[in-house]
Formats: structure tokens, C-alpha cells, sequence
């Protein structure tokens, strides 16, 4: 499943990635097609994320979007309920995430399996029960609007420049996972993937090595999520929804699980599909379940280790 | 390397997918709708798409507007308005529309506001939340009665009855959290008091626990049900289950003959504020909307063969808006059609005489709003002569 | 008192409806490890196919006939044209397959049937039993039996027949069972056509209280999912009990608690007992292979 590389290409996907993201606006007709690039990028960053916790550490999670929506309310309501600036209440959705993933991520990581899949997803629910309920704050199911980010005087706004924002973002998002897969922590984790009590005998403290992970992926689903949501300049609970995190599911196994590159293809798929898809009217959904199925059945490997797999035999 | 070059063959494909969904460029005028076709607000987005359709294919029989065919451009946003915002900004930048109807629901459309601000393009909203209009926008417009003005015509018709004190039971979608918010800010103002406010979830089949709490309050004198859908139909049914004897009062959003159907006999007595489209048949000769709204109820029943309903309505008065005023404007620039928007006057659609101004996108007042009782199993209007 | 009736029948009639759906979870998990999601399109079936044949004038035990015999070819389908094609591969592949499958049969459905909430007339009547202050309709009792009947039957189905025998075999351990001599892919695709009739039956019974429409399937199989959970999964006894508890839950939480945050009060217990019971109150713990 794992895809290994020697030491001296382990950085060669990310530069590829990066050279895309330069290239790709030179064919594209509208600001709507950055429009389409940034969300891609922001999505692959969550999923990035997830799939550290899926591919490496082995532990499935219906309720990632859960952190999108405490990532994406942190920046919705920090400027306009608590004064603080855009960009500090990006940090105090990550800091949040951590502390909601660390409280909750040991007793839902003992679950396993099918199991671990309802206590995510029902987590996930609970956030966005509470999103949309708690009217005074989050504007309940409507949402709220979302004041535009500012660094050093340099407002952030507009497709293109959120292009480059979220690019650059993510390129660092790899780049920290890859290099997260190679330390200790990252072979400990491919050992619980492999097998929770092997891992254990050889003197992994299991549980520790999840929550860390777990952890560190609801920060890339946070910030994903404060990306997200300065973006669009709305959020509503949606946002959070059940339906968000199973997307978000998908695109680390379309991209291929273990993949850091495959993340990035699984959300440019994901993205792409139903916009493309819109040609089709009425039929939309037939064709998008029907995509999603032959992807599982095909490809199942995801679309990076096959066509690794395809140019190596 | 191999995995460089598999890399590239991955994103080539994916740019080439986008390329293809790149339209057709027609010598046509195109107007954009993103609607909640499917997902939780589907209810609301089928009429309206079904309508929008309707009504541009005839419009482009009788020759298009100021001589130029119009084209529909539709994407449907699930109910999600993160999608909404990326359609908004496809309208815009790909599919150049000159102008924009629709918007389900009020996350949607307070998500693409901003897309269309900016871009300077007017749009003709079709939710239902005061927020829209209220602070004034200069290009955005909407069609349906605000949830406050049927919070207030639902308090008249109470006070008239000599009630004062209300029960609320509510849904958790958008609209039904927005109108309980508006009945709550409102009530002082109309000399009602809300004693006791229930909720329900999305899809929830049974209400009697809500109910329950809202029958032992002994004080609740009537009782609201802001919400659409199969859950005020539910409410309706444990309502009688329960022989809870108190008016109950449904919003606007039942507003369609379905709800009778589901509510079956529990519907009986039951009271809503509406559009006159829906007693069409029923009013007088001499009133100025009937006309149109039976011409739209004739127009949609045999087109879909589903009975009317009024979400449908704000659709067709939408189209109507803004295809007269670029008739008026003689073009189709938009900030022409923009100024001929806000100068409607007089102008008699399904939901009722809208004169909008610079300070009012909306243009209706209360007489817009017909307070109908469910007797025998049909609409018939309540008389407010002493109102 | 009349109030804690009045709940405990909402709890009841709400669970009944969680029950008869989360029953449809258990046997394709038995016989496959697959926890399906597109449960809710079989219970969508079920009540839409019967609602449009009645429509079109065919009396109404003929119409729930056929729309169980649909539910069950579509099962067929699933299994032979998506699930079976990709044996082998991960346990988070089969469940997004069975989501693609949902979004796949909603899709097929609002273009098929309509956009607009459909009902039933219930099985005797809509007068409400009234008992001590309190009121149930008829059809909860109707669902509720409906539920034990299921249970019954697959009890009898499983630990009485061959058959039975047979999918718990290809539950157990596939390869075994294959060396014994039974067809796996013919059981497996057994327990999705039961599954699916199950299903259906189901939709078909709580159209009358819940109502029903294209896509009523998405929650209902979230609901029903949960409650299948917290009975343990594959447990038929523990999704019926799954179900009642979810039930109870929501209506004692709206009824006495918050009904805006009843939702939140029933997950929250069913995660306090999965890491109490992390096989949920009857499953059975399974021992990890090194």
C-alpha cells in the first residue's frame, strides 16, 4: 500500500506539485478556474492531513470535518464575538483543534474498525448539532459572514490570490508530512498500521503514537477549514456536515491511502467531478455515484499507487 | 522520475476535464440560477427550477427579450452554500450571465452576496430571510414575504382571536430557525408573549415529546410551527394524536396543497399565512391578482403535473421582475436592469402588487400575505375585515 | 405520569422505526464484514416504489410485494455489480462503494419517482390508543411488531437452517467455509437480497408515521448505522435494542432535557457506551490475528 521512496526522492512529489501550481495558471481562461485550483489545494490539505491518520496510522475517521468546522468558525467568530484579528484566530482554531482532538482522541482511538468509524462520526455530528444551535453565536443554520484576512496590511482576497495562499499552504503541508513519515514517529506509526499488538510487543506505545497523529491532523483540517471559510466569506454548519468528512474519506482513497501526492489528486478529482458534472443536469448524481463506485473497484489502490504501480511493470 | 511523469499524466487529465466543461458560447443573453435542486431544501428547488425552465422556454417562443433569446444557465447546490459560492463565481466569470434569480435558501444566498457585489450583477434572491435585503444591498433583490412579515400577520390573525400568549415549535433547518428568531424579535412589538419554544431535528418522525411539553404549559394560548417540508406535517398529526384543542398556526413554508395530503384529516383548522396563489379559484373577481396566479397555478399543474406551490411562484415573480425591467431598460446592461429593478412598481406576481424603492428590495407589505384555514380539506381565506 | 408515558411512547415508536432499519445492517455484516450504507435507498425503495405503484392503481399488498421484490433485484445488483467486483479490497473501500451506491440510487430515484414527501395510509387507521393520559398511533405498534417478526425470522433463518449455517460459516472464515463446500458468493449475495428486503419491508411499514421521499435514506441509514452500533453490530436482538435505546434516548432528552440538542444527547451516550462496551452491549469481541 505504502509507497517508499529512496531518501534523495522523497521531496521530488512535492516539487512536482509546486511546479504544477506555477504552470496551471498559464492555461487558465478566468478567474473562476483559480477559483476551482484554491479550493482544491485547501480540500488536499485536509486531506493531506487525514491521510496521515488513515494511510499511516490505520485508524479511519467519518468526523474530519468536524475540525474543518471548529477551523472555519474560529476565524468566523474570533474577529467578530471576541476582537481578535483573522489570522490570530487561524491559531486559536488549530490550538482549539488540538485541545477538542486531544480530549476525545484516546478514548475514541481504543475503538477499532467499525466502531472507531461511528464514534468519529458521531463526534462529527456533535459539532455540527452544536454549530447549528448555538444561534448567537455561528448564526445557526444560515451561518455567518466572515471579515476578510489581513497580513501585514496585504488584504487577502480574490480567487487568484487565494490561489497562491493556499498553494503555497499546502506545498508546506507536504513537505512537514513527509517529513513526519520519515522520522521514528512515522516508523512507529507504519508498525500500527501493520498491526496494533506487533506494534506493541516491539515497545510502541500504541496509543501515545495515534492520539500525536490524530492530533496532528486535526490541525490540518482546522487550518483547512479557516482557509475554507476566509475564502468563501460564509460559513454555515454545512461546513461540518457528515457528508464534508466522507468527501473528505474519499479523496485520501481515490488518491490512494499512504500517498501524500495522492491527497492531492484525490481532492483535485473530487473537486473537478461535480463541476464538470454539472453538463449532465439531471443525471449529476447518477454519474457521480457511479464514478465514486468504478474508482473503488478499479482503482482501488487509489490513483497514485496505480499508476505508480502501472509505470514500474 | 516515473512517479514525476505519472504525476503530470494525472494533472493533465484533470486540467483536461476542466477544459471540456468550458460551455458552448451562444449569441444569447444568459441568466444564472444556482438552486437547491437536491438536499434538504429540495422541496423549495424543484418548483423553482421546474418553473424557472417553464417560463424561459416560453419567453424564447414569443422571440427572447429586447430581441435576444435568453438562456438558462441552472447548477444546483445541494443545499450546501459552499457550493453556492463556487457556482456564483462560475456565473460570473464562465458563463458571463447578465443577471441572477434564485438562491434557495438564505445560507446560499447570503454566501454568494459578496460574488455579486462585486461583479455588479443584480440578483433576484428566492429565500425567505429578512437579512437579505435588510441592511439594503445595492444589487441585490428578493421575491418571497420575509419570515418576519408572516411572524406578524400570524399575530394579527391571533390578537384578533383575543390570544396573546404563544407556544413555538420549530425545525433546525435555516428557515425555520430564522423565522422562530423573527417571531421572538417581533412578538413584544404585536403584544404577544412566547412562553415556551420547542425543536426538532432534520427528518424526526415523531413530535409528541415537544408537543408534550408544549401541552402541560398551561398558559400557551396558540401555537406556531415555523418549518417546511414532512416535519410540520408530522407536528400537525401528533397535534391531534395529543387532542391539544389550542389554534395552531403553520408558516408559509407549508404553503403548498402536499401538506393537506400528508397532514390528512389533522390538518383541519389548521391556519397559515400565504400567497393568494394558492386560493386562486377563491378570490373575488375584482382582485388584481387573480389572473395572474391562476394563468401560473394553470401553467405549472399541467407543465409538471404537481400541484402548485408557492416557492414556484417567487421563481416565476422573480423572471417576470427581471425580464420586465430589462424590457423597461431597452438592454440588457446590467446596471440598467439594476435601476429598472428597484423602480418596479405596481408590478402584480404570485406572491403579490410589488412597488420596490431605493430603501425596499422587497416591495411587499403585509397585504401580500392571505391568512388562510385548512377546512374539508382545502384552502379557504379567513376573513380580515376587522383588521 | 401521563408525560412519561406520553415519552416512553414517542421512544418507542421513534426506536421501533430506528430498530427495523438498523436490522437491515446486521446480516450483510455477517455474511461480509461490509457495513452498508446504502441500507437507507433499500428503506427508500421500499416506501417510494409502493407509494408510485399505488399511484398508478395497483392495490396496495400488490404494490409492497413488488417494491420488496425491486428492493431485493436492486441488492442483487449491488452485490453482483459492485461489492462482488471488488472483494478483496479494504474494509474503508467497501464503505465508500456502498456510499457511491446511495448516492448512485437517489440519484436513479428523483429522476424515476419525484422530488416531493409521499405517505401511506396506515394498517389500522389513524385513531390514536389512548392509555393513561397518554397516546400511540396504531402503526407504531405495527412497526414495533414488525421489527420482532424480523427478528424471529432471521433468528430461525440463522441458528435453524442450513443456509443460515452457511453465512455464518462465510462470516467466520470465507476460505473455510469454502473448503466445506459452500458457495460464499451465492450466501453473500443472499444476505444482501435479505438485507434488502428487510429493508424494504421497513420502508414500507413506517411511511405511514415517518413519511417518505427520494432521499429519506441518507439519515434514516445514519440512525439506523448508530443504532446498530450500539447494539453491537451483527447482532439481530442488539440492533432491535439498538434502536429502542437511540429511540428512548431522543425522546426522554426532548422531553425532559433540550429537543434542540436531543441528537447530541443520544450520541453522546452511545459513545460513553462504546468506550465502556467497545463492541457495543451484544456484539462480541473479536481477538486481533497477529
Amino acid at each position: 500500500m505504502i509507497v517508499r521512496l529512496p531518501v534523495r526522492y522523497r521531496l521530488a512529489p512535492v516539487a512536482v506539485v509546486a511546479a504544477l501550481v506555477v504552470v496551471l495558471p498559464q492555461f487558465f481562461p478566468s478567474a473562476y478556474y483559480y477559483r476551482v485550483g484554491a479550493l482544491v489545494f485547501i480540500l488536499a490539505l485536509a486531506a493531506v492531513g487525514l491521510n496521515l491518520l488513515m494511510g499511516f496510522a490505520g485508524q479511519v475517521s467519518l468526523g474530519h470535518a468536524g475540525f474543518v468546522g471548529i477551523g472555519a468558525y474560529a476565524v468566523a467568530v474570533g474577529p467578530t464575538h471576541l476582537g481578535l484579528p483573522p489570522w490570530l484566530s487561524i491559531v486559536a482554531g488549530a490550538v482549539l483543534s488540538v485541545c477538542v482532538a486531544g480530549a476525545v482522541g484516546r478514548p475514541i482511538l481504543r475503538l477499532k474498525g467499525h466502531y472507531l468509524a461511528v464514534a468519529t462520526l458521531g463526534f462529527g455530528l456533535l459539532i455540527a448539532i452544536v454549530l447549528t444551535n448555538e444561534s448567537a453565536w455561528t448564526g445557526g443554520p444560515d451561518g455567518m459572514s466572515v471579515s476578510r484576512l489581513t497580513l501585514f496590511g496585504w488584504r487577502v482576497s480574490g480567487s487568484v490570490t487565494w490561489y497562491w495562499v493556499a498553494a503555497a499552504t499546502l506545498l508546506i503541508g507536504m513537505v512537514l508530512a513527509f517529513n513526519l513519515i520519515d522520522s521514528p514517529t512515522g516508523r512507529a506509526l507504519r508498525a500500527i498500521h501493520d498491526s496494533d499488538v506487533a506494534a506493541r510487543v516491539l515497545g510502541v506505545d500504541v496509543a501515545y503514537k495515534k492520539l500525536a497523529i490524530f492530533v496532528v491532523s486535526a490541525v490540518y483540517a482546522s487550518v483547512a477549514g479557516s482557509y475554507l471559510a476566509l475564502f468563501n466569506g460564509h460559513v454555515t454548519p454545512d461546513i461540518a456536515g457528515f457528508l464534508r468528512s466522507v468527501e473528505l474519506v474519499a479523496m485520501v482513497v481515490l488518491g490512494g491511502m499512504g500517498s501524500i501526492v495522492g491527497s492531492f489528486v484525490g481532492a483535485a478529482v473530487l473537486v473537478v467531478l461535480p463541476q464538470t458534472f454539472t453538463a449532465l443536469h439531471d443525471y449529476e448524481h447518477v454519474a457521480l455515484g457511479l464514478a465514486i463506485m468504478a474508482f473503488m473497484i478499479f482503482v482501488r489502490q487509489g490513483i497514485v499507487p496505480a499508476v505508480v504501480r502501472w509505470r514500474t511493470t | 522520475m516515473k512517479l514525476l511523469r505519472s504525476v503530470a499524466v494525472a494533472a493533465t487529465s484533470i486540467f483536461v476535464a476542466i477544459l471540456i466543461t468550458a460551455p458552448l458560447a451562444w449569441a444569447q443573453v444568459k441568466i444564472g440560477a444556482v438552486l437547491s435542486v437536491t438536499g434538504p431544501a429540495s422541496f423549495l428547488g424543484d418548483p423553482e427550477k421546474k418553473t424557472l425552465e417553464m417560463y424561459v422556454a416560453a419567453i424564447n417562443a414569443k422571440g427572447g427579450v429586447n430581441g435576444q433569446k435568453v438562456q438558462l444557465v441552472i447548477y444546483d447546490d445541494g443545499g450546501d452554500a459552499n457550493n453556492a459560492r463556487t457556482f456564483a463565481t462560475r456565473l460570473i466569470e464562465e458563463d458571463k450571465i447578465v443577471a441572477m434569480v434564485g438562491g434557495t435558501t438564505t445560507g446560499s444566498t447570503l454566501a454568494m452576496i459578496p460574488a455579486f457585489e462585486e461583479a455588479q450583477i443584480p440578483f433576484i434572491s428566492l429565500a425567505g430571510a429578512i437579512q437579505i435585503i435588510q441592511p439594503v444591498r445595492k444589487w441585490v433583490f428578493k421575491t418571497p414575504h420575509t419570515d418576519t412579515m408572516a411572524c406578524e400577520k400570524i399575530f394579527a390573525d391571533i390578537k384578533r382571536r383575543n390570544l396573546s400568549k404563544v407556544a413555538l415549535i420549530s425545525g433546525s433547518g435555516g428557515f425555520d430557525k430564522s423565522m422562530e428568531a423573527e417571531c421572538v424579535k417581533v412578538a413584544p412589538k404585536a403584544g404577544i408573549t412566547i412562553v415556551h419554544q420547542e425543536n426538532y431535528g432534520p427528518r424526526d418522525t415523531d413530535m409528541t415529546p415537544q408537543l408534550t411539553n408544549i401541552k402541560s404549559k398551561a398558559d400557551v394560548q396558540a401555537v406556531i410551527n415555523p418549518g417546511f417540508g414532512q416535519g410540520p406535517a408530522i407536528v400537525t398529526r401528533n397535534y391531534r394524536q395529543l387532542g391539544i384543542t389550542q389554534p395552531l398556526y403553520q408558516s408559509h413554508g407549508v404553503a403548498s396543497k402536499q401538506f393537506i395530503e400528508l397532514a390528512g384529516p389533522a390538518a383541519e383548522g389548521v391556519r397559515l399565512p400565504a400567497a393568494a396563489l394558492l386560493v386562486a379559484d377563491k378570490l373575488p373577481n375584482n382582485d388584481p391578482q387573480k389572473p395572474v396566479a391562476e394563468a401560473y397555478k394553470k401553467t405549472y399543474e399541467q407543465g409538471t403535473g404537481q400541484p402548485v406551490s408557492t416557492f414556484g411562484g417567487h421563481a416565476y415573480d422573480g423572471l417576470m421582475i427581471l425580464v420586465e425591467s430589462a424590457k423597461r431598460a431597452g438592454s440588457w446592461d446590467k446596471s440598467k436592469v439594476r435601476d429598472e429593478i428597484e423602480k418596479t412598481k405596481g408590478f402584480v406576481g404570485t406572491g403579490g402588487i410589488v412597488n420596490m424603492s431605493p430603501t425596499d428590495h422587497l416591495g411587499l407589505d403585509l397585504s401580500a400575505f392571505r391568512m388562510l384555514e385548512i377546512k374539508k380539506g382545502d384552502w379557504t381565506l379567513v376573513p380580515e375585515g376587522s383588521s | 405520569m401521563a408525560e412519561f408515558l406520553q415519552f416512553f411512547f414517542s421512544g418507542l415508536t421513534v426506536g421501533s422505526v430506528y430498530a427495523l432499519v438498523a436490522l437491515g445492517f446486521t446480516l450483510i455484516y455477517n455474511a461480509s464484514d461490509v457495513i452498508n450504507f446504502a441500507q437507507g435507498e433499500f428503506v427508500m425503495l421500499g416506501g417510494m416504489v409502493t407509494v408510485f405503484l399505488a399511484l398508478a392503481g395497483i392495490p396496495l399488498p400488490l404494490a409492497a410485494l413488488m417494491a420488496v421484490m425491486a428492493a431485493v433485484a436492486v441488492g442483487l445488483a449491488l452485490h453482483r455489480l459492485a461489492i462482488e467486483p471488488a472483494r478483496g479490497a479494504g474494509v474503508v473501500n467497501l464503505i465508500i462503494i456502498t456510499i457511491g451506491a446511495s448516492i448512485f440510487l437517489r440519484g436513479i430515484a428523483q429522476l424515476v419517482f419525484d422530488k416531493r414527501f409521499h405517505s401511506l395510509p396506515p394498517l389500522f387507521g389513524a385513531d390514536p390508543i389512548r392509555i393513561g393520559g397518554a397516546a400511540i398511533l396504531p402503526q407504531s405498534l405495527v412497526v414495533l411488531a414488525g421489527a420482532a417478526i424480523i427478528v424471529l425470522l432471521l433468528w430461525f433463518f440463522i441458528d435453524r437452517t442450513l443456509t443460515g449455517k452457511a453465512v455464518i460459516a462465510t462470516a467466520a472464515n470465507r476460505l473455510a467455509a469454502r473448503l466445506v463446500g459452500i458457495d460464499t458468493r451465492r450466501i453473500v449475495g443472499l444476505s444482501f437480497a435479505v438485507s434488502a428486503a428487510i429493508g424494504a419491508v421497513a420502508g414500507i411499514l413506517i411511511t405511514p408515521l415517518t413519511l417518505t421521499s427520494y432521499d429519506v435514506g441518507t439519515l434514516l441509514a445514519l440512525k439506523g448505522f448508530a443504532a446498530a452500533m450500539l447494539g453491537g453490530i451483527g447482532s439481530a436482538p442488539g440492533a432491535v435494542l439498538g434502536g429502542l435505546i437511540l429511540g428512548m434516548l431522543e425522546a426522554f432528552s426532548a422531553g425532559y432535557l433540550s429537543s434542540a440538542y436531543k441528537d447530541a444527547v443520544a450520541f453522546v451516550v452511545i459513545l460513553c457506551v462504546l468506550f465502556a462496551l467497545p463492541q457495543g452491549l451484544l456484539g462480541s469481541a473479536k481477538i486481533e490475528r497477529v
